[in-house]
């Protein structure tokens, strides 16, 4: 399930600028521990954003070069206080999270 | 039930095939030769986005000149294109250079900002669909730790 998605978003004129930082090890398959061995790979491959359940507001795919502990920033129009922002990741091992976060 | 204008019916078809082009509805529609998170170079990964593009002044690239830790390197990426509809980092001299692929729907503002690892000194480009055709901008930066362990 992983850590939560830790969000910050601020309201302004109908606009809503979103700071999200997500807990995840982003091993890229490529890296090897001190033992030499290849660490597997274990990265979120998609991330979405949607507003009150219907709306998106993003979409992305990843590769393992987004950096540990990815931080995403994005901005979006057509926001109102008591909306709901829920952010979401899948990764390659079948794992996913799902925050949610109610935009003031 | 309100049944979805005509306008936002045009909207989530769009958003849909986006979806679709950049591989988030299922891998169905790209095999492992049209993938272009498994290509080997940027020209690789733009023939398999079948992107042809032209330089912009209109894409805000920023990445660092220098990055001391390669293993987190911010970059941002803002277009002032009209009708923006994706935005694509590529990392050139990374393994496998495409890092992050982004849709932009309707009334999301065309920016995206990540920190991503880069193993050596290399340009980065910015690749963005703006109203069905392809334009980039690129920098570059120098690593002085690599982000693959040096």
């Amino acid at each position: 399930m992983g850590a939560p998605i830790r969000m910050r978003g601020k309201l302004a004129n109908g606009k809503a600028e979103i700071r999200a930082l997500m807990t995840h090890p982003m091993q890229s398959g490529a890296m090897k521990d001190s033992a030499g061995k290849l660490i597997p790979a274990q990265f979120i491959t998609e991330v979405t954003a949607v507003l009150n359940g219907t709306r998106t507001v993003l979409a992305s795919r990843w590769s393992g070069a987004v950096s540990q502990d990815p931080f995403l920033s994005f901005r979006f129009g057509g926001a109102k206080a008591g909306d709901t922002l829920t952010i979401s990741w899948k990764d390659n091992t079948g794992d996913s999270r799902s925050d949610t976060m109610t935009l003031a | 039930m309100k049944h979805p204008s005509r306008r936002t019916a045009l909207q989530a078809t769009a958003l849909l095939s986006a979806l679709s082009s950049i591989g988030l509805l299922g891998t169905s529609s790209a095999s492992a030769s049209t993938d272009p998170f498994k290509a080997k170079s940027v020209a690789e990964a733009l023939k398999a986005m079948g992107a042809e593009p032209a330089t912009s002044a209109d894409i805000q690239l920023q990445s660092p000149d220098i990055a001391e830790n390669g293993a987190v390197v911010q970059v941002s990426i803002s277009s002032s294109l009209p009708k923006t509809e994706e935005i694509h980092l590529l990392v050139e001299k990374n393994p496998f250079p495409l890092v992050a692929s982004t849709v932009v729907p309707d009334g999301t503002d065309a920016f995206v900002q990540l920190r991503a690892k880069m193993g050596q000194t290399t340009t980065v480009w910015a690749l963005v669909k703006a109203d069905g055709r392809w334009f980039t901008a690129s920098k570059e930066t120098k690593v002085t730790l690599g982000g693959c362990g040096g």
